[in-house]
Order: C-alpha cells, then sequence, then structure tokens
C-alpha cells in the first residue's frame, strides 16, 4: 500500500455571493498517494480550481479536512507546516500573469533555493537553476538565466513556472489548466515533461483541465475524476473513464467533443440533454445535482436523494442512482 | 459554377514595431465560395487573426496592407452571376460602413468585450440597425424586433428573457449567441468566425456548432473560421487552410487535409492533438516553437523545426502549388513527408 500523500475528507468549500452563501465545492472525498497522477475535469464552475487551490493551502475549507501525510493540514505548525507548504506547490494557468516581470529568471529561481537554504553560495545556486532548467527543457540554460519573463515565450514561462516550483523539492504539484494557454503544438511536450517529473522524481500532479482527452493522454496510468456543480460525479483510471464511462453527465460530456477526424467528428452520436442550461450555484437543484439536465433521469429518486459516491465497474466509483440499480 | 464571393490575392500586412516590421501576413492567396465554409487553422502569433481583420478593414493604426487585393462579390438570392464585384480594399467612408456588416460580419474572439456592458440586448440590435441604416422608417421598432426575435430563437435563446438583458446577465455562451444572432442581423454573406469556441465550456461549445450547422443550413451564408482548434474545423469547414509564419502552407479539403495532409506542419499538428479515441504513443508535439515574425528564419519558415528540412529548405522559401486537384502545399518534400514522417519518429 503506497503512502497516502493527500487526503480530502468530506471537503466543502463556500463563497458568500450577494448575500448568499453558495458551495463550490460539496462534500469531496478523495486521496491520492504519493508520486499519483490525477487529472480532475469540469465546466467553469464545478469547483475544480477551488479543490486545487484548497489542496494547496491557498484557500481554507470551510467544513471537512485536508490531510497531508495524515495530518490535517489546518492544524499544522512548525517544522510539519513548513515541510507540507515546500511539498506542495501550485502552477498557475497562465504564464503571463504569474511571472515577475522585473525579475530575470536566474533571480526568480535562485531567490527560494536561497530563501530555504536549498543551496549555500552564489556558486552552488547557480548550478542548481542550471539544473532545474535543464530539468524543464529549457537549454542551453545560460540562454535563459539573465532573460526577463517578457522575451520568452508562452510555453517557455510555463517551464519556469514548473522550475520555480520545483526549487523547493515538491512531492505533488497541483497545475491549473497549466497548458490551455499554450501553443496547441508544444502542448505534448510540456505533459510529457510534467510525467517525466513522476517518473524520475515522484513527484505526484493534479492537472486541472476542462479537456478531456487531454486529460486521458496524461493521466494514462492515473485516474481522471469528473466534477458537476461542487461534487465529484465519477472517478476512476483514466482509460476506464473515458473509454467506459458509466456517469450520464460524463456520457454526455465525451459525446459532445468535437474530434479532430472529419469522419468520425460528422457521424458521432451527440446526447441530448433535457435542458441546455447549467442550473446556478445559487440555486442548486434538489437530490443529484444534474437531474434537471440529466438524460437518462428516472423521476423521485434523483430529485430527493444525493447519489453516493460508489464502487460501480471498470474500477472507478460512480455518483448515479441509476448505474448503482442496474448493478444490484 | 459561379465566382467565388471573396477572393483573397497576395494579401500582405506588417505591422510596425519599435524592433521592427513585423510580417503578420506574407502573400496569402484564397478563395471562399457561395454557402462554403472555410477554416483558417494556425496558432496563436500565425497572422490567421490579421488575415480576417484584414478582411474587414479592421486593423489597428500600427499595421498596414501593403500589397494584395481581395475581390468581394455580391449575388442576388437564386441567381449565379455576381450582380456587383468590390475591390474592398478601395472602399472608403459610407462604402467600406456597408460593406461591413451588410456584407460581411465579424463575430469577435472575447464574447464578453464585444458586448457594450451598459447596453442592453435590444439597444445593441437597436443600434447596429440604425448605424447601417436597416429597417429606417415609421415601422423600423416592430420590424426590427421581429427580425432579432428571429434570429434569437434561431441561435436558441429565448428572445423573451434576452432582450431586455444586459451582456452582464447572461453566460458566455449566450452571449455568443447574442453576438452570431446580431452578426446576421443584416443578412451578411459572409460570417468571419475568430476561434468562436474558445475559452468555452464543452457543452457550450457543442451548442454553438449545433447552432452555427443549423443557420449555415437555413440561411446558405458563407463562414471563414479562425481557430487553433483543430475539432472545430474538422466538424464544420469544408475547406482548411493551415497558416504557418503568416502564410497559407497548406490547403485542401477538409478530408484531405486531415486524412492525407502533405505538409510537415500540418501532419505535426493533427499528431499533437490528443483525442479521445487516440493512444498515448501516438502523439508527438512538434519540436520548437513558433518563428518570431520580425526576424523570420530565411527559406522555410518551419525549417528551424522540420525534421525534413535539408539544405533547399533554409536556402528557398518553397511557393503554395496545387500538387493535386484542389489540394495546395508550400513544402520541398511533400511527396514524401509522410513516409520519412514516421521513420524519423520510429527512429526517434
Amino acid at each position: 500500500m503506497p503512502e497516502q500523500l493527500i487526503t480530502l475528507e468530506h471537503v466543502t468549500r463556500t463563497f458568500m455571493v450577494k448575500g448568499q452563501t453558495i458551495k463550490a465545492v460539496n462534500d469531496i472525498n478523495l486521496t491520492i498517494p504519493a508520486g499519483d497522477v490525477l487529472c480532475l475535469v469540469g465546466e467553469s464552475g464545478c469547483g475544480k480550481t477551488t479543490t486545487g487551490k484548497m489542496i494547496a493551502g491557498l484557500l481554507p475549507t470551510s467544513s471537512g479536512r485536508i490531510l497531508y501525510r495524515g495530518k490535517d493540514i489546518a492544524t499544522l505548525s512548525g517544522r510539519e507546516r513548513k515541510d507540507y507548504r515546500l511539498g506542495v506547490q501550485m502552477v498557475h494557468q497562465d504564464p503571463y500573469a504569474s511571472l515577475n516581470p522585473t525579475q530575470t529568471i536566474y533571480d526568480m529561481l535562485a531567490a527560494p533555493l536561497q530563501h530555504h537554504r536549498f543551496t549555500r553560495g552564489e556558486a552552488e545556486t547557480r548550478r542548481r537553476v542550471r539544473d532545474l532548467l535543464e530539468i524543464v527543457d529549457l537549454t542551453p540554460p545560460d540562454d535563459f538565466l539573465e532573460k526577463y519573463p517578457h522575451q520568452l515565450s508562452g510555453g517557455q514561462r510555463q517551464r519556469v513556472s514548473v522550475a520555480r516550483a520545483l526549487t523547493v523539492q515538491p512531492k505533488f504539484i497541483v497545475a491549473d489548466e497549466a497548458v490551455s494557454m499554450v501553443d496547441v503544438s508544444i502542448r505534448i511536450s510540456l505533459l510529457n515533461m510534467f510525467t517525466r517529473l513522476k517518473q524520475e522524481m515522484g513527484v505526484g500532479v493534479l492537472l486541472i483541465t476542462h479537456d478531456l482527452a487531454l486529460a486521458k493522454y496524461f493521466a494514462w496510468e492515473g485516474r481522471i475524476g469528473v466534477m458537476y456543480l461542487g461534487r465529484l460525479m465519477e472517478i476512476g483510471p483514466a482509460r476506464e473513464v473515458v473509454e467506459h464511462a458509466q456517469h450520464p453527465y460524463t456520457q454526455v460530456l465525451l459525446s459532445a467533443i468535437p474530434e479532430a477526424d472529419p469522419e468520425a467528428t460528422r457521424t458521432k452520436k451527440h446526447i441530448e440533454l433535457r435542458s441546455t442550461d447549467m442550473p446556478s450555484l445559487l440555486h442548486l437543484p434538489s437530490g443529484c445535482t444534474f437531474h434537471p439536465r440529466c438524460p437518462v433521469f428516472a423521476g423521485e429518486v434523483c430529485e430527493r436523494i444525493v447519489p453516493p459516491l460508489e464502487k460501480a465497474n471498470w474500477g472507478s466509483d460512480v455518483a448515479c442512482h441509476l448505474v448503482h440499480a442496474h448493478e444490484s | 459554377m459561379s465566382e467565388p464571393i471573396l477572393s483573397v490575392r497576395d494579401l500582405s500586412i506588417i505591422y510596425e514595431a519599435r524592433r521592427g516590421q513585423v510580417q503578420a501576413v506574407r502573400n496569402i492567396s484564397f478563395e471562399v465560395e457561395r454557402g462554403e465554409a472555410v477554416a483558417l487553422i494556425g496558432e496563436s502569433g500565425s497572422g490567421k487573426t490579421t488575415v480576417g481583420l484584414g478582411l474587414m478593414r479592421l486593423l489597428p493604426a500600427t499595421a498596414s496592407i501593403v500589397g494584395g487585393s481581395i475581390v468581394y462579390r455580391r449575388y442576388s438570392n437564386g441567381s449565379n452571376s455576381a450582380r456587383r464585384e468590390t475591390e474592398v480594399l478601395d472602399l472608403k467612408g459610407d462604402n467600406l460602413r456597408q460593406f461591413r456588416w451588410r456584407e460581411c460580419a465579424m463575430v469577435f474572439q472575447s464574447a464578453l468585450n464585444a458586448l457594450n456592458p451598459v447596453l442592453r440586448i435590444s439597444e445593441h440590435f437597436a443600434d447596429t440597425a440604425k448605424a447601417h441604416g436597416y429597417l429606417s422608417g415609421y415601422r423600423q421598432t416592430k420590424a426590427l424586433r421581429e427580425r432579432s426575435s428571429q434570429l434569437l430563437s434561431m441561435v436558441r435563446l429565448d428572445p423573451e428573457r434576452v432582450w431586455h438583458s444586459f451582456p452582464h446577465e447572461l453566460s458566455g455562451g449566450m452571449r455568443q449567441r447574442v453576438l452570431i444572432a446580431l452578426s446576421l442581423l443584416l443578412e451578411p454573406q459572409l460570417l468571419i468566425l475568430d476561434e468562436p469556441t474558445t475559452a468555452l465550456d464543452i457543452l457550450t461549445q457543442r451548442n454553438i456548432m449545433d447552432v452555427l450547422k443549423e443557420l449555415r443550413a437555413k440561411l446558405g451564408f458563407s463562414m471563414l473560421f479562425i481557430s487553433h482548434d483543430l475539432a472545430l474545423a474538422a466538424e464544420l469547414a469544408d475547406r482548411v487552410a493551415t497558416v504557418y509564419a503568416g502564410k497559407i502552407i497548406e490547403m485542401g479539403d477538409v478530408r484531405t487535409i486531415f486524412q492525407r495532409p502533405y505538409h510537415p506542419y500540418t501532419i505535426g499538428l493533427i499528431k499533437a492533438v490528443p483525442t479521445l479515441t487516440s493512444d498515448k504513443s501516438s502523439l508527438v508535439s512538434v519540436p520548437g516553437s513558433p518563428p518570431d515574425l520580425i526576424q523570420l528564419p530565411t527559406g522555410c519558415k518551419f525549417h528551424p523545426r522540420c525534421p525534413l528540412a535539408d539544405e533547399r529548405s533554409q536556402r528557398e522559401e518553397p511557393e503554395l502549388t496545387e500538387v493535386e486537384p484542389g489540394h495546395h502545399v508550400a513544402c520541398w518534400h511533400w511527396p514524401h513527408a509522410r513516409e520519412a514522417l514516421k521513420s524519423y519518429r520510429a527512429n526517434s
């Protein structure tokens, strides 16, 4: 049994909007073993970014607990707290906004190394910065040390962001839409870089994305979790979730995605929703939150009872009354 | 067969920047037939949006069109010969204003910024009609309301709900559909759509794509898509042109481009996009990054990233040539590019 690096227990996060409370994340349970890859997918407003931020410690939970190596991150102090803060790093979506425009790449990477005493002295810091740039494929590193962010392309900046996260030798990286603002031709190489971090350094990754095809590629050996209106609808081995989707919401999403193949995309069957409007978080539907749009809506049970996330076929956990009714 | 509604010939557009001239569009030629949907695909900085802005004559002050021509032909319903032929680059004042929106309308990339936040949707329709002298006279208000409601229903919006709303009261997908309805108000022959589904959620994207298909079938206008999204092009376009470093490097029927591409960049781009069915091992990213449009490489602009580049690619830029009926490629190595790239990948 690998060590559980991160555990979410009944995690809920609420926000106040116009004097009303909305639940952005609603009772999420999740475990992520060390070195694991997990992709959270879903539409905007599903709570995937909020979940990522809570795991990275950038937002407190409203209720429920997040454990890092078995200990509640809200009550950590001293050494343990520092271990967690360094151990979980975040790479943000927009590489144009997340780097300080007035610092050179060297300054940016040297600061955390020196502050946290990972390196001593100028020579060692410089050596380590060069190594980090090589790890993220910014080669030769000497070409980048004295550059400013504006002199780099979007893909290169995102690599710098990753190198900066790596300065403090994290165990886990939360990457929020980390490749969606990068040119399509180089997305794959960025994702491959994350995969290498996992293989060579055992760094686990939570990739937050709206692109299921990308999630399948990246989480090939890992898992995909599908979120809708703050809840996990389905989570399982990446390829199974895409090839044998069980939750009606996952099936609808998959059927809606256009394919880069004229024949396949024009003959693809699209599952019709009962309603195209996404409900507001201010007025969450009762029972299963997907029931007003669900193509296989089964009446009262869906309207009244929140389906629990439970074991289903293909090694996945699914939150749907119908999926479980068929099995039993 | 009638003549195309749009013929772009050798269009070149530059931007003046502090570092020098940005060669955003270099000698681009293509046509859009009546009722046809053409997609310009390419990455950011390839010049594809500049082409769209150039067609509408909406370029910023730092840009100038340094060469080429854009011929636009207006047809009457049911007629096979053009009623009027216009050189878009010569249009001025009122004529230019009539061309925009009445003949050729553009749906811009960011639906949030394209609507005025202090105007209701009804006012957007009224302003557009007024500015372009559409449905003038005492019956205007009622006729406009009817026409607008019709268009809003066609894009699957509830006219009653949307008509008095402000843009911020609508979701991203709804705003995008309002813009599409608004762009069709003056019955243009050509609709230019710049990244129409980017930044929208999957189910919203699906909705917009279905709406565009329905509208085109009903109203018969032509479309020019500008997008980096290959899947959008695969689903909606009849013909596809790949743009790289300000130039069209491959163009052909949508099936030809996706199933039998010849240009190493097109081949690379298709291989770089994960699909739901693709196997992990079949995906390869294109090495390197897009070129600096101020200091372009010599010869073929793709040569620094191309595994097949040789001495000739570095020296001479290949022109777009028709290599089989309807399929145009600009590459010295097109006849064996696909085979060569396969073995190149197997060895690397």
